[in-house]
């Protein structure tokens, strides 16, 4: 296969740096759940390319088609997103609980208020 | 006829428990669950280990789904003894945790404290017995979101901190893992762990097996807590509530250790995680680093739950070295710790629950003249403090005599004095906290007063079986060897 022909995993790495970037570098909360979004985001992208197959047709048994997709990373993607929408969900939750308590979601600001308890 | 359903019972009781204690929601009720399930759970573990130590490995296909579409259970001796560990910590730690729980949490939040707590619980289980890469993904996430919950439930707003910081790191740690999984599929088209290990050698030496190989071990590490991947540890247990606390330090980085002997030894073999690849000497290093550093950091703390955090990540470093010897020696002092390092934290952070209960700190300046305050918690503390050390006649001395002989046969002899550099440091951290509570001068107003039995009891069951296996170590010591035995695949 030549490199183009393997763009979707170009993006997958491509996306997985972007996240992995954000969620380390920003000091910003709300930002560093979005950047693990992205983060996730690129791991489903690589599941569901792995199950895909070029002309690969739905896996339902039809005269005439001898190639399917593999259905089974894709069904397993389905319970990765769930994953990851629960644990957005709970981040942000966090998030809210965090600035109620500190007035703040940037962790520079955070910390600063912590030490001088 | 219940007996073949036993590998189902095990995460199933506690995971329906988990859904009824939300709909109980009363504070009562929900802990008189949360008991009942984790004391079910108990029975069912040690019938697993007694049905695994007789008649060899249960396999156990969900659903009656054969193995290579469904998913399928299988339970030996290694993750029988994980399971046991697990489900007696949870059951002895919810005894203490009622009355705890009581002082330190909101009522109307105690509800949905216990099914955390049972949701985490069907986790850690679930991670335990399951042959299924996959499944242990999903059941990794379960126990690290209920985890998440429960530790910023914390009275102090530095929980939430913490929390969200384990969040986050626990998050890239799973998605790492399910990175190092997805990798294996492609390369071999299944996720059942008996058909990766039988698929793997032949495709070993390509480059996809090895990114995958090292994106499960850096994941791992996240959820073990290795240093340098420590960071969420000590916030996380110093800030959560004491029982979270006792529950947490004493079972999920063990399950989390656990799952990286799983894939290094059952699913990669050997030969090519220790030997081809280079994580033998990673693991020394960074375990010795462990050691050293973080009980070095342990001394300074003077808020006691983090003191103990920081010993739990020089702890882990023990268990990091005992697996880099790569020799069944050094895996059954790995093994060996996983249990009596669950049994020391237990009773040390049950022990600082107690006090908190009744003095509603555990900063070291309040701590003075506690051994006459509180003569009995004291006395757990300082039982859990010494197998901490490895005072002979303790349980700590029995994994650290181990791992000490596991170097000597391979002629390590840097690790061993680590090992005993390691043991001094905690002579001095705990030494620091005995000195305070026996020879400082109690508070005027202070009075005598103890924790209430329902706190002293598990405290104290922990802090005897901590004595009890320091001398009886037919149990702990039979059961791994033979485990270590058989994940080195040779027969006991």
């Amino acid at each position: 296969m030549t490199i183009a022909g393997l763009y979707n995993y170009w993006i997958v790495i491509l996306l997985m740096m972007t996240g992995f970037y954000v969620v380390i570098s920003s000091g910003n909360l709300v930002k560093k759940i979005i950047g693990l979004n992205v983060f996730q985001a690129s791991v489903f992208i690589l599941y569901i390319s792995v199950g895909k197959m070029a002309g690969g047709r739905v896996p339902i048994l039809q005269e005439g088609v001898s190639d399917y997709s593999n259905p089974l990373p894709h069904v397993l993607i389905l319970t990765a997103i769930v994953v990851g929408v629960s644990t957005t969900a709970l981040g942000l939750a966090l998030v809210v609980r965090i600035r109620e308590a500190y007035d703040s979601v940037e962790e520079v600001e955070i910390h600063r208020q912590d030490e001088s308890l | 006829m219940i007996s073949a359903q036993l590998p189902a019972l095990q995460v199933v009781v506690p995971l329906i428990a988990a859904a009824l204690c939300l709909v109980l929601s009363r504070p009562l009720a929900a802990w008189t669950l949360t008991f009942l399930a984790s004391a079910a759970a108990m029975v069912v573990s040690f019938l697993l280990l007694g049905a695994v130590m007789d008649s060899g490995t249960i396999d156990y296909a969900f659903g009656g789904w054969a193995a290579p579409f469904g998913i399928a259970y299988r339970v030996d001796l290694v993750n029988a003894y994980v399971l046991m560990i697990v489900s007696t910590i949870s059951t002895v730690v919810s005894v203490f945790a009622r009355a705890s729980v009581a002082s330190e949490i909101e009522k109307h939040n105690q509800g949905f404290f216990y099914t955390a707590w049972l949701l985490c619980l069907t986790g850690l289980l679930g991670i335990a017995i399951t042959g299924d890469a996959f499944n242990l993904f999903v059941f990794l996430e379960i126990s690290s979101l209920s985890s998440y919950v429960l530790i910023a439930m914390g009275s102090d707003r530095r929980a939430l901190t913490a929390a969200y910081q384990y969040l986050i790191m626990g998050t890239i740690g799973a998605t790492f893992i399910l990175i190092g999984v997805g990798l294996l599929y492609a390369l071999t088209g299944t996720l059942n762990m008996q058909d990766l290990a039988e698929r793997l050698p032949d495709v070993s030496g390509t480059r996809t097996a090895r990114t995958g190989f090292a994106f499960l071990t850096v994941g791992l590490g996240l959820k073990i807590a290795l240093l340098p991947l420590h960071l969420w540890l000590p916030n996380a247990y110093a800030y959560a509530p004491s029982a979270v606390s006792a529950f947490l330090a004493a079972t999920a980085t063990k399950v989390a250790v656990y799952v990286l002997l799983r894939f290094v030894f059952s699913v990669f073999g050997v030969e090519f995680a220790l030997g081809a690849m280079p994580l033998a000497i990673g693991l020394a290093i960074l375990g010795a680093i462990a050691v050293l550093s973080a009980s070095t950091v342990a001394i300074f703390q003077e808020n006691l739950k983090r003191m103990l955090a920081y010993s739990s990540v020089a702890q882990i470093g023990y268990l990091a070295l005992g697996i880099s010897l790569a020799t069944p020696a050094g895996l059954t002092a790995t093994i060996l710790h996983l249990f009596n390092h669950a049994l020391m934290k237990g009773a040390l952070f049950v022990a600082l629950g107690c006090i908190a209960w009744r003095i509603g700190s555990s900063r070291l300046q309040d701590f003075a003249g506690l051994g006459y305050r509180m003569p009995w918690t004291m006395g757990v503390f300082v039982v859990g403090g010494l197998s901490l050390i490895g005072i002979p006649l303790t349980a700590g001395f029995i994994s650290k005599w181990y791992l000490v002989l596991a170097a000597l046969e391979k002629g390590w002899w840097p690790i061993i004095v680590v090992i005993i550099a390691g043991s001094l440091l905690a002579v001095l951290y705990v030494w620091k906290v005995v000195e305070r509570a026996y020879l400082a001068k109690p508070p005027e107003d202070a009075t005598r007063a103890e924790a209430p039995p329902s706190m002293l009891i598990p405290a104290w069951l922990l802090a005897i079986a901590n004595l009890y296996f320091g001398f009886q170590t037919h149990l702990s010591v039979g059961v791994a060897t033979r485990a270590a035995a058989e994940l080195f695949g040779i027969a006991p």
